[in-house]
């Protein structure tokens, strides 16, 4: 028999608000995503300068990542098993957009190598990675929505054969200004919340 | 040159998104990279596209970067002699 796993904490960022294990911790409705990011990383008191350059899908998913790992309380000095599995549906297309502009026009083909680096939604896992020193499995999938049953099979395949010690996986997504959605949350042996479909969209309709 | 080193401080912050970073934090001679403003490799990349768009200076040798990315002094001092915009 398998063995079952529990969702430790989760974080969610959507409609101007940050939330961890379903506690508002910041909000602000009144600016645009990149106001609303910035002070969102500031009063989460964050020093990473490599959070500015990031494009707009990179400071969702890391912002969501961060939140969470930071609440585990992990000791940088040891590297984490934690593999990461995220998905969306926009992939990188906001920021392909903007690379797309800066090579429209022949007479002034000027591409962005800054841009250029994250036209691909699985930059966004490796922004993680760098900052926690995540050595680990990761996978990032796209559909057409939310897929819960896919996140809990592929992550408890993960654990079952021990290619990781936890699971940080969820749905980060970034259409434009006003359409954005992290929703990460953080698989392991330990947790109060079963780990399996109904619960996993529990949590994300929430 | 004056003018043009400060051009390229501000390009510098706003292009490369140096938050918390102001025009008067630079000095003339402070490194660009490594302990300096602490720019990457995509920045270094990011500033010979800006040499070419605002001045006209193609780099064929990336290797010349790095003698010419040092501090603002040497990037105006280049600029000043090889711009054709």
């Amino acid at each position: 028999m398998s063995k079952s796993y529990k969702i430790k904490s989760y974080c969610q960022i959507k409609d101007g608000e940050l939330s961890l294990n379903g506690h508002l911790i910041y909000a602000d409705h009144s600016n645009t995503f990149s106001e609303f990011i910035k002070g969102a990383y500031k009063s989460e008191k964050t020093k990473y300068p490599k959070f500015f350059k990031m494009d707009k899908l990179s400071k969702l998913a890391f912002l969501a990542a961060d939140v969470l790992l930071k609440n585990e309380k992990l000791d940088p000095s040891i590297e984490q098993n934690i593999a990461l599995v995220f998905s969306n549906k926009s992939s990188s297309l906001d920021t392909d957009r903007k690379h797309q502009e800066t090579i429209q026009d022949p007479s002034n083909y000027y591409p962005s190598p800054a841009v250029f680096v994250y036209t691909l939604p699985n930059i966004c896992i490796g922004e993680v990675s760098i900052k926690y020193k995540l050595n680990t499995e990761n996978s990032f999938f796209i559909f057409d929505g939310f897929n819960a049953r896919h996140l809990k099979i592929y992550s408890d395949i993960l654990l079952s054969n021990n290619k990781a010690d936890e699971v940080l996986c969820g749905w980060v997504d970034f259409e434009d200004d006003t359409h954005y959605e992290a929703f990460l949350y953080l698989v392991s042996s330990n947790g109060n919340t079963a780990h399996n479909e109904h619960e996993i969209n529990k949590l994300y309709n929430n | 040159m004056d003018a043009l080193k400060q051009e390229l401080k501000e390009f510098i912050i706003e292009q490369l998104n140096l938050e918390d970073v102001n025009v008067e934090d630079i000095e003339n001679d402070d490194p660009l990279f490594g302990d300096g403003l602490g720019l990457d490799s995509i920045d270094a990349l990011e500033l010979i596209v800006m040499l070419d768009k605002n001045y006209g200076i193609k780099l064929t040798d990336p290797k010349q970067g790095k003698a010419i990315f040092e501090s603002i002094d040497t990037m105006a001092a280049y600029i000043t002699e090889h711009r054709v915009k």
